[in-house]
């Protein structure tokens, strides 16, 4: 069986286990709001200054809401030792850690596509102009957020006091991605929308480098 | 082989003793900042051996997955502690010269931001070690996650160049129009030079004391599935006697 396919097989499985009780998703997206309310109670922003901030709000409520959502992926493998049938299973371990990722990709996205229109209504901002670039931004810091957080939840799993570990591991290494996806996403909220390219590159650049890593890593991260 | 070790200590002392003094006394006064500047000379020294000791972490790291022997594993725990301690100086002699030049105790600029990300990466990475319990697995996980935060650091700087920097630029090893006296760059070698053999003994000490504890650590399972295993065997004979 093929990489692709084998990955393509523990996605499904990873949907069809979240669907059947939607638990992950009903938590991340009702935390990420709070999230956003919050902020509101802490700053009350007037539209000018949301436009200035609203990015940086936004972002954190991803960081946060992932650090949190993405514990369960590896964790409740644990529960029924179900995580030793799929390292047994004929199929290659970055299979595994990928479809994984893949899953957890969906899942934030999902989120985010409830979450953003939510946002832009309580904030008043308007992303009608520039969907197209805020999706490819959206996408691409999604995507380095879940394949540094698929990994490190492996490895949080499997530690002592676990839930609050994942977030000390997860979030200091995901700074450049952030100060990045703020500095893009920032740009595309301001009255005269632009696509920064530099850190959109940064961005690209570390999903690259991480996807690599855990790529060339994943022998170990899944042994037993 | 002491004598060896207790004579080395004692160099790298005189050397810390000549390399303090030429910072107070031989290096000249800088134009603007006076005596403030000499901190200069303990600052940047911390930075280089800081960083000598995360690059050791990331080598020891790859050196564990690919051999697997614990030697590695010792070495990369020994050095991020030595590299974390030795970036809090930077951290705090950073502060200390910014009051005075800059008015502010911290800003948060390209290497500021960078070098505290570090030091706060490195501290996650010691207390995940903690929170594993299998010496293997937390061998093997730890190095993982040492592998990803190495590769964070070039990350962590280039996303701060997309903001202004307000860090003085490095001016010592730039050319001669630099404006730097030639004896200040000869007195922030050896003070680099000493810091760095400082880093590199306290290292070999705390690997020594790693050693040590996993080998007392292997000493006591096997003392208690000894005890385990003769405290059974009593426990059938007294059983096997009583009928």
């Amino acid at each position: 069986m093929t990489t692709a396919r084998a990955a393509a097989i523990v996605l499904a499985k990873e949907l069809r286990l979240e669907f059947r009780t939607r638990e992950l998703l009903n938590t991340t997206v009702v935390f990420a709001l709070i999230v956003v309310a919050l902020f509101s109670y802490a700053f009350n922003p007037t539209a000018d200054e949301s436009r200035q901030w609203g990015a940086g709000l936004l972002w954190l409520a991803f960081l946060f809401a992932g650090s949190l959502m993405l514990n369960p992926s590896f964790a409740r493998e644990h529960t029924n030792d179900t995580l030793d049938a799929l390292r047994m299973a004929p199929i290659s371990p970055f299979a595994i850690l990928f479809g994984k990722t893949l899953a957890n990709f969906a899942f934030m996205a999902l989120s985010e596509l409830i979450l953003v229109p939510v946002f832009c209504v309580l904030y008043n901002v308007s992303v009608s102009g520039v969907a197209a670039s805020l999706i490819l931004v959206l996408a691409l810091g999604t995507l380095g957020l879940v394949v540094v957080g698929t990994v490190f939840s492996a490895i949080s799993a499997r530690a002592r006091m676990r839930e609050l570990l994942l977030p000390l591991l997860l979030l200091p290494i995901l700074t450049p991605l952030l100060s990045a996806c703020v500095k893009a996403t920032g740009a595309l909220f301001s009255v005269e929308p632009e696509l920064n390219i530099p850190s959109i590159a940064l961005i690209a650049g570390f999903d690259v480098v991480f996807l690599t890593a855990s790529w060339l890593l994943c022998e170990y991260l899944l042994e037993e | 082989m002491k004598i060896f070790r207790i004579l080395v200590t004692l160099v790298v002392a005189a050397l810390v003793v000549v390399s303090g003094y030429a910072a107070l006394f031989i290096a000249p006064d800088e134009r603007t900042m006076h005596l403030i500047q000499r901190i200069f000379y303990f600052h940047v020294p911390s930075w280089s051996a800081s960083f000598s000791a995360f690059t050791i972490v990331f080598i020891a790291n790859i050196a564990y997955l690919a051999t697997r022997q614990q030697r590695w594993d010792s070495l990369s725990v020994s050095a991020a502690e030595v590299g974390v301690a030795i970036c809090s100086i930077g951290l705090i002699t950073g502060p200390l010269w910014a009051r005075p030049v800059w008015g502010i105790w911290w800003t948060w600029d390209a290497r500021l931001t960078t070098t505290f990300i570090l030091w706060l990466l490195y501290i996650s990475y010691l207390i995940l070690r903690n929170l594993l319990e299998d010496p293997e697995r937390r061998a093997v996980l730890s190095a993982i996650v040492g592998v990803f935060a190495f590769l964070d650091v070039p990350l962590v700087y280039m996303s701060n160049r997309l903001f202004p920097t307000q860090h003085p630029k490095p001016v010592y090893f730039g050319d001669s129009a630099s404006g730097a006296d030639p004896r200040m760059t000869r007195v922030l070698l050896l003070c680099m030079f000493s810091l760095f053999c400082v880093m590199v003994i306290v290292l070999i000490d705390r690997y020594r004391l790693e050693r040590l504890r996993q080998e007392y650590d292997a000493l006591r399972i096997e003392v208690e599935a000894r005890t385990q295993s003769m405290e059974a065997a009593s426990a059938s004979l007294s059983s096997g006697s009583e009928k």
